[in-house]
């Protein structure tokens, strides 16, 4: 039987950024993914002959510290620019917004967005100090530890007393609180409001942490901006892939890890393997888990393994996905109203009311009457996504529950496919012609065919009682679980989901410290 | 409303299955609850009862205990988790007492599991635990608990002359029954389950069976009881003897760690002195990371049993180092004259780095409505005070 020092459990992103860093520091690291590839919920897959997607689309927020440690540019992978965000409206008059400049505004709302913008920066740059590191535990803090805190603290000094006490007074505002605090535009308002909610079981008018999460989005490379590598998300895994096994890193697909072996004597317990789904065996000195939480605890170590209250504390975490993915193949490029180019993302949300209905319709189980939509066209920076001259379109359509009342027939799942296209239509009205093939994945196929609990954004929502030193909850939250050699590092521990790095690079710091 | 409508009908305490013949035997009607049933402090004196108990025999409705059944083929695997215990090596028709923690090593509650069939447990424990059992069952395929508390009835059934009523009442065999077995008899159309367990120290039966066949149990035993001094007990006369016998209390002794707000108001096992309840061989059960921390360091507390000079019960003393009574190091949990001991004995809480030195207890009492108090020396005693070798002979001692 093989022996590792570590085994990783899924090849996502955060699972193959962590090997990289641990097969540089030395280690002999398998890493075992169920799907016949990489990439999770960042994997391009062919949806239609010829045309392909990947679950996320654009980024956000993906490391610079981590693309230079890793060397990714020598790998294939070069950042993006920021692109515009489009704030769509049917008849042309389109908000976009791009660094500190919206047009399609009043002249008031474009002077107030440059104010906003530099204040949200400035807010977000509190909590940049936090995406890399280990949130400490309470009690008992070592000097270093401490420091950290102190950082937080002594950023918000540093603003001033007026800044520090507008931070603490907005930085749990609902979204729509702060938006018609500044704003008049709705359809402004309502595209500003999407980092704000998108991933999560939150509206515009939900309370508590809908701005920090915007400004947790904009603590990345662009300040929020989203952008799309010039190669496309496949070159970010690609390159992710290749600087793992460079690194001496060995990555196996198709290898369902059925569970993970925990041996037990008078000593306790301790991870000292797996078992793949074929029966086959390794050992390690210790195993990384970046499948989320409730697939790690409940389905491969098991709840004998772990004690009661921690089960079901884990059992308690939301892990309900609301996003589901709807890609077109089409046989050129859409035309957007008033749009010159369809190249940035383009947001179809009316109003924040509409986003706010379409979350009332999904928290009690229906889909949304009016789905509210985020879009980019990947192939204009990756050519290989679709034959030439022909385009994908890729969507992230909310609020749509993975349980919905009635079961996800055939039939729910075309009437939806219907709505999403007659919305996307009122925008691009001669899309239907040009759409040669298609796919819609609810919530309920993203957990079956990604291994995602829920199919949740964020494998576990993203809320003040889920943060930091509480992710995915207290007793697993520095990476380290009860069960010794068994470690998380998957988009459920901190900082969490989108395409970031951070868990997958902060569980490695932990293993190696 | 009119006058005589009860106001608060739903919190009339309910009648157990024995109820009717303790009624009639119960010359004080004194009464007081426990989860929700009517529990008899005493039928006449307490102390009289207590002596029953000692010399004869006496039955004690545990009834209103909670009751539970736990069934399927995860089942062991779930209670083996559940308490400090190794349930793995439970066998069929034996009785373990058992306690079982929080996460962090603290005393949920104790009680006793009896393995009544391959996959078949009984659990009962003295309060409602069936949110945390549900907890605890959370992630197993096949596991069920069923709250039976109101439809089996139990009888303990303690003292020295007990196995002779058994046998005259005609249960054949229960000669070979041992402390911690359980035997089944056929009883009318039913089947009684007798177990040999109890909370007095001495010897003792349980007797459980279906509720609507506790009275003809009832009357079967007393019939059979007559001339062997039968009597029923209440709570003030089971206190005693269970504080000989060394056995902890909810709510005296320990406070259910579900149910205290302030991190340290409840105990480990270790605290009350049930560490070789713990075992540690086992690498898997709640609390265990918790309990072995503090197995390097030591229990903060440890719950002693003291010999306090003198003759008042110390009740609610606190315990010192010094005679001085400066360096308070405890407190009483349960105190008594013991008449078997013919001391004044107490179970106390005391820091376990000074357990081993000077033990003085301030004592409060009254004489005709004045309070006094005292100083008195402490002796540490190590084994139970009333353990007789009659408790545990099998067979047991007719009469
Ligand atoms: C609909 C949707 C849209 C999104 N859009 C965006 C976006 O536009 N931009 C963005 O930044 N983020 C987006 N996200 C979030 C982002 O995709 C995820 O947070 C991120 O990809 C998670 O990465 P990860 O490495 O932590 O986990 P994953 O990518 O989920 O990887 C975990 C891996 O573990 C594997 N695995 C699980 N169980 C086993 C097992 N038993 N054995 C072996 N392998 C196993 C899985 O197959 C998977 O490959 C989106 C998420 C969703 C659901």
């Amino acid at each position: 039987m093989q022996h590792f020092d570590t085994i990783i459990i899924g090849a996502g992103h955060n699972g193959l950024i962590c090997a990289s860093y641990l097969a540089k520091s030395g280690q002999k690291v398998l890493v075992l993914e169920a799907s016949d590839r990489v990439g999770g919920l960042a994997a391009s897959h062919e949806f239609h002959p010829g045309f392909k997607a990947s679950i996320a689309q654009s980024i956000n927020q993906f490391s610079s510290k981590i693309a230079s440690d890793l060397n990714l540019a020598s790998h294939g992978y070069t950042p993006g620019e920021a692109m515009a965000t489009i704030g769509l409206s049917a008849d042309g008059n389109n908000v976009s917004i791009n660094g500190d400049t919206v047009t399609g505004v009043s002249d008031k709302d474009a002077a107030s967005y440059k104010k906003y913008r530099k204040m949200m920066l400035k807010y977000s740059g509190v909590l940049k100090p936090f995406s890399l590191k280990t949130i400490p535990r309470i009690g008992n803090n070592s000097l270093a530890e401490m420091m950290l805190f102190g950082k937080m603290g002594l950023g918000l000094r540093m603003m001033g007393k007026e800044d520090m006490q507008e931070f603490m007074r907005m930085v749990t505002l609902p979204t729509r609180d702060l938006m018609d605090e500044n704003f008049d535009s709705e359809v402004l308002k309502a595209a500003l409001c999407w980092d704000g909610v998108a991933g999560s079981t939150n509206a515009p008018r939900s309370p508590n942490h809908s701005v920090l999460m915007m400004l947790y989005r904009m603590t990345g490379d662009h300040g929020g901006d989203h952008s799309l590598p010039s190669g496309g998300i496949e070159s970010l895994v690609t390159a992710l892939e290749t600087a793992a096994e460079s690194a001496g890193a060995e990555i196996r697909t198709s290898a369902a890890v059925k569970q993970i072996t925990i041996d037990g004597d008078e000593n306790g317990l301790k991870a000292s393997g797996i078992e793949l789904a074929s029966g086959e065996t390794f050992t390690a000195d210790r195993v990384v888990s970046t499948a989320d939480p409730k697939t790690t605890f409940f389905d491969l170590a098991g709840v004998d393994n772990l004690e009661i209250g921690f089960t079901n504390r884990v059992n308690r975490l939301n892990t309900n996905g609301y996003v589901a993915k709807l890609h077109l193949a089409l046989s050129g490029l859409p035309e957007f109203n008033g749009l010159d180019q369809p190249d940035g993302r383009m947001i179809i949300a009316p109003e924040q009311d509409t986003i706010e209905f379409a979350w009332d319709d999904a928290k009690y189980g229906d889909a949304p009457e009016n789905p509210v939509i985020e879009m980019v066209i990947p192939s204009l920076s990756d050519s290989s996504m679709a034959p030439d001259g022909q385009h994908v379109l890729s969507a992230n359509v909310m609020y749509v529950p993975g349980n919905l009342n009635g079961g996800w027939t055939d039939e729910a799942r075309q009437k939806l496919l219907d709505r999403v296209i007659d919305e996307i239509a009122k925008y691009a009205p001669s899309i239907r012609g040009q759409i040669v093939g298609s796919e819609l994945l609810t919530p309920a196929d993203i957990e079956s065919n990604y291994g995602v609990t829920g199919g949740h954004w964020h494998h576990v929502e993203f809320s003040l009682h889920t943060m930091m030193m509480m992710r995915p909850t207290y007793e697993a939250a520095q990476y380290k679980t009860p069960i010794s050699g068994l470690y998380l590092a998957g988009a459920g521990s901190h900082p969490g989901g989108g395409l970031m790095g951070g868990p997958g690079h902060n569980a490695a710091h932990e293993i190696l410290k | 409303m009119t006058t005589n409508q009860l106001r608060y009908p739903d919190e009339e305490l309910r009648h157990s299955p024995f109820h009717e013949r303790m009624v009639a035997l119960s010359a004080r009607d004194s009464w007081s609850a426990w989860n929700g049933y009517k529990l008899a402090n005493n039928f006449y004196d307490g102390e009289y009862e207590y002596f029953c108990i000692r010399n004869m025999c006496g039955t004690y409705d545990v009834s209103p205990m909670q009751k539970y059944e736990i069934t399927g083929s995860d089942a062991e695997r779930m209670l083996d988790r559940l308490v400090t215990r190794d349930i793995t090596k439970l066998r069929e028709d034996r009785v373990t007492y058992v306690v079982w923690c929080t996460d962090d090593g603290r005393v949920i509650d104790d009680g006793t599991i009896f393995k009544t069939g391959p996959q078949k447990y009984m659990l009962t424990c003295g309060s409602p635990c069936i949110a945390w059992f549900r907890k605890a069952c959370f992630g197993y395929k096949d596991v069920d608990v069923k709250d039976v508390s109101d439809t089996i009835a139990g009888l303990a059934f303690q003292g020295p002359t007990s196995y002779s009523v058994l046998k005259a009442m005609g249960l054949d065999g229960v000669e070979t029954l041992k402390p911690f077995g359980i035997m089944n008899f056929p009883f009318k159309e039913t089947e009684l389950m007798v177990s040999r367990t109890g909370f007095t120290g001495d010897l003792g039966y349980e007797l459980w069976i279906d509720a609507e066949h506790a009275l003809d149990l009832w009357d079967a035993l007393y019939a059979a009881g007559e001339d062997y001094g039968i009597q029923p007990f209440g709570e003030e006369a089971l206190n005693m003897a269970r504080m000989e016998a060394g056995f902890i209390m909810p709510y005296m002794e320990f406070a259910e760690a579900l149910k205290t707000v302030h991190f340290e108001h409840d105990q480990t096992p270790a605290e009350l002195g049930l560490d070789w309840l713990v075992d540690f061989k086992k690498p898997r059960f709640n609390g265990r990371a918790a309990l072995l921390k503090e197995k390097e360091t030591g229990p903060k507390y440890t719950l002693c049993k003291l010999d306090i000079e003198g003759n008042k019960p110390a009740e609610g003393a606190e315990i010192y180092s010094d005679k001085d009574c400066a360096n308070q190091i405890g407190y009483v949990t349960s105190a008594m004259w013991s008449p078997v001991v013919k001391a004044s004995i107490a179970l106390a809480m005391i820091e376990t780095k000074h357990k081993d030195g000077d033990l003085w207890a301030e004592v409060y009492y009254y004489k005709e409505l004045r309070p006094y108090k005292k100083v008195a020396k402490c002796t540490l005693q190590n084994k139970p005070f009333y353990a007789p070798p009659h408790a545990k002979k099998t067979p047991p001692d007719p009469f």
